[in-house]
């Protein structure tokens, strides 16, 4: 037996000995994800029992170096202990903005001294961290931001005003880009820096959404005082960082277009039923393996995508490619599951209907064409960074 | 696997493209459809088809062919895709050929298949009898006759039908239309007493033919696959050519994306090239979006016809699917 194949198997007897039964059930509502953070909420004493496993392993960032609070694993390794947990249905043990966005810029721009600070309690859980990028004027045309921060020799005095920052009510930090040189070009006067959010003149308001949720705030600034050494890579030299923290997070939000562990078609069988063993709405139905088709195409070109990567043949702005296909096949899937629920599923409130899960997930998924680059500035980058046409 | 092309496989390519577009660009096709060519391919360039290997893609190199795969074959149908080539190459090198390696009837394939491979044979299948594909659906009867049996009922839509030698013809041995049991399929000579062959020219100058068999008399070896029990190969034979058909739609759609792109770099209005115009901009990148997942999913059904044959068919339904879409958007997208 090869090494890799022993270690598939120890994998396996460890995740099946050590992962709480009940968190190997799909995630249904919010409440089923761990986020962490100083004052972490767990829904069940299991899941608190998971993320303190995982993180004894260093298996909540399996390929970081073990320094970091990861287990250094190798690629092929990491790719294995993904398998495996999908394989049993294993929930996330934690999800974390500081593990998806922060890390890869701390790997990137930071010094030795300033990873050994962050990514530890960024691995263990410990801080959640929350990412401060829009502005109320300054959404797609992101360079275009406003929040001051004055350079008062020892520290930067910081103020303006982020919107739909995630979690921002919930986060310990933030890591914020913010202008730094008002007189330069607009690209070349940004900064990102990092802060806790208890420094005092930070405050957050979250914004109620259609979903009934308020999962986005607006937040505040106001004379917040920000120590120099918190400053990330150069002076003015941000939007670099930003962008590259920006092909994160588009991957980021892709993965919501991974397939569901139930196929859409037995669901809409639950409320509709069948006859003669297809489902019983033949429109629906049609609908329903268009949907199936494209998600299953979609997951090879995904395949593809990173076959080609390691081939040293990946186009640039795959990500956009990639962001911009996930989300429309995100809302897609809400719209056929919402039509599969009949009436049921425009019950908002109450038992049954779990105060009205599906109803809420699928508003929620109105944002996936915004958030994290519109699908219209996807389709920029396509026609520019692809396709090479001219600039408009 | 990786979804990408091997270094071989990209040679395949290579050498298709510059040979295609060559000897067999759309002004090929365009004068055999305006002088009402009585074949509607070029023998010489099958010929040239024959010469590259081709034809025999996926005969083994005893039986004269060049023993590739179902990959090196659907390359092959991108190019022609790009080209609009007409040949016989679906239905003889990839439908025909892999009907008849797969029934594996040894010294009937010694026989044929050496003959294909040098483009000697021209094979087709006869299966659609109505407006719409329904393979279960099949009529034409098959009785007992003598020591063999007699065909009769009418086929369209037969491609290369009007050229074709050999004829593997769907029938009804058994049950009623629209079961899959009490099919068998046989090998018929095209110029055997009974058959009447009235060619169809198609709106896109495909070749096709509409096939009458009136008491069309066989022996018992003329079965291919099992008697009453021919929907397997059938189905593997259709599942093949349906591979073969989404990837030449990947290459058509692949073809009128680049002819777009490039006259949107190059066609001037209002003083810049009008690929500089958001409103195009988006419209072509919505394009490159759909053609770049429908050819993973039609490579990923190539590679699954060579490595797990028997666990292909869906995939190749996805593929077959993405690709009608996805080459219908590029063309109706395209300038």
């Amino acid at each position: 037996m090869s090494d890799l194949e022993q270690f598939r198997r120890n994998t396996r007897a460890w995740l099946e000995a050590n992962c709480p039964p009940d968190l190997r059930e799909p995630v249904v509502i919010d409440e089923d994800r761990c986020w962490g953070g100083r004052k972490p909420t767990f829904k069940s004493e299991s899941q608190r029992l998971w993320l303190e496993r995982m993180v004894a392993r260093g298996w909540t960032v399996p390929e970081w170096p073990q320094q970091y609070g990861g287990a250094g694993l190798s690629r092929e390794q990491g790719r294995i202990v993904r398998e495996e947990m999908r394989r049993l249905g294993c929930r996330s043990p934690l999800d974390s903005f500081g593990i998806w966005m922060l890390a890869p810029v701390l790997f990137k721009y930071r010094t030795e001294e300033q990873r050994r600070e962050h990514l530890p309690p960024i691995a263990r859980g410990e801080i959640r961290w929350c990412q401060g990028y829009s502005e109320p004027n300054s959404g797609s045309d992101l360079a275009s931001l406003a929040t001051r921060a004055e350079d008062n020799g020892d520290y930067f005095l910081v103020n303006g005003q982020k919107i739909w920052t995630s979690y921002a009510d919930k986060a310990d930090w933030i890591f914020c880009l913010v202008r730094t040189d008002p007189a330069a070009p607009k690209h070349l006067g940004i900064s990102f820096i990092l802060f806790d959010m208890t420094t005092p003149g930070v405050s957050t308001k979250p914004i109620l959404l259609i979903s009934g949720r308020s999962p986005f705030c607006e937040t505040f600034f106001d004379n917040v005082r920000v120590p120099k050494r918190n400053l990330v890579g150069a002076l003015n030299k941000g939007w670099e960082i930003a962008k590259y923290l920006l092909t994160h997070e588009r991957e980021t939000v892709s993965s919501v277009g991974l397939p569901a562990a139930r196929p859409l078609g037995q669901i809409a069988a639950d409320t509709l039923g069948t006859c003669e063993g297809v489902l019983a709405d033949a429109f629906l139905r049609a609908d329903i393996a268009r949907f199936e088709i494209d998600a299953m195409a979609f997951q090879l070109a995904l395949e593809r995508a990173s076959d080609l990567l390691k081939a040293g043949q990946a186009s640039p702005a795959l990500s956009s490619m990639v962001k911009f296909y996930s989300a429309e096949l995100n809302k897609r899937r809400h719209e056929l599951l919402m039509s599969a629920g009949g009436s049921q599923a425009l019950e908002w409130e109450g038992e049954r209907s779990r105060n009205g899960e599906r109803a809420r997930a699928w508003l929620r998924t109105k944002g996936n064409s915004i958030e994290g680059g519109t699908n219209e500035i996807q389709l920029n980058v396509i026609a520019k960074r692809i396709l090479d046409l001219p600039g408009a | 696997m990786a979804l990408i092309l091997t270094e071989e496989q990209t040679m395949v390519r290579d050498n298709a493209r510059a040979f295609l577009a060559d000897k067999a660009g759309v002004t090929h096709l365009r004068k055999l459809r305006d002088t009402r060519d009585p074949l509607g391919f070029s023998p010489d360039l099958w010929k040239g088809f024959a010469e590259m290997g081709f034809c025999g893609i996926l005969v083994p190199e005893a039986l004269g062919g060049s023993a590739l795969g179902h990959v090196e074959a659907g390359i092959i149908m991108g190019e022609i895709g790009r080209n609009l080539t007409p040949s016989p190459f679906l239905f003889t090198a990839l439908v025909g050929a892999s009907a008849l390696l797969r029934d594996g009837k040894a010294a009937r394939n010694r026989e044929l298949l050496p003959r294909l491979a040098a483009g000697d044979l021209l094979v087709t299948l006869a299966v659609d009898e109505g407006p719409k594909h329904a393979p279960a659906a099949t009529a034409l009867k098959a009785e007992r006759h003598g020591n063999g049996f007699a065909l009769t009922g009418s086929k369209c839509l037969v491609v290369d039908g009007h050229v074709a030698d050999l004829l593997i013809v769907a029938a009804r041995s058994g049950g009623s239309p629209g079961e899959t049991d009490g099919l068998t399929l046989f090998l018929v000579d095209a110029k055997a007493k009974g058959v009447a062959v009235e060619r169809t020219v198609m709106v896109d100058a495909h070749n096709a033919a509409r096939i009458r068999f009136d008491g069309v008399a066989v022996d018992a070896d003329a079965v291919i696959g099992e008697l009453d029990h021919g929907w397997p190969l059938l189905e593997a034979a259709l599942n093949v050519g349906r591979a073969g058909v989404a990837a030449e739609l990947a290459g058509l759609g692949g073809e009128a994306f680049d002819r777009t792109l490039s006259y949107l770099r190059t066609r001037e209005q209002f003083g810049r090239p009008i690929g500089s115009f958001q409103a195009l901009q988006h419209r072509v990148a919505r394009v490159f979006i759909e053609l770049e997942i429908t050819q993973a999913a039609v490579l990923k059904a190539l590679q699954m016809l060579d490595a797990d044959f028997e666990r292909a068919a869906a995939i190749v339904a996805v593929a077959k699917a993405r690709a009608g879409t996805s080459a219908t958007l590029a063309v109706q997208e395209a300038v």
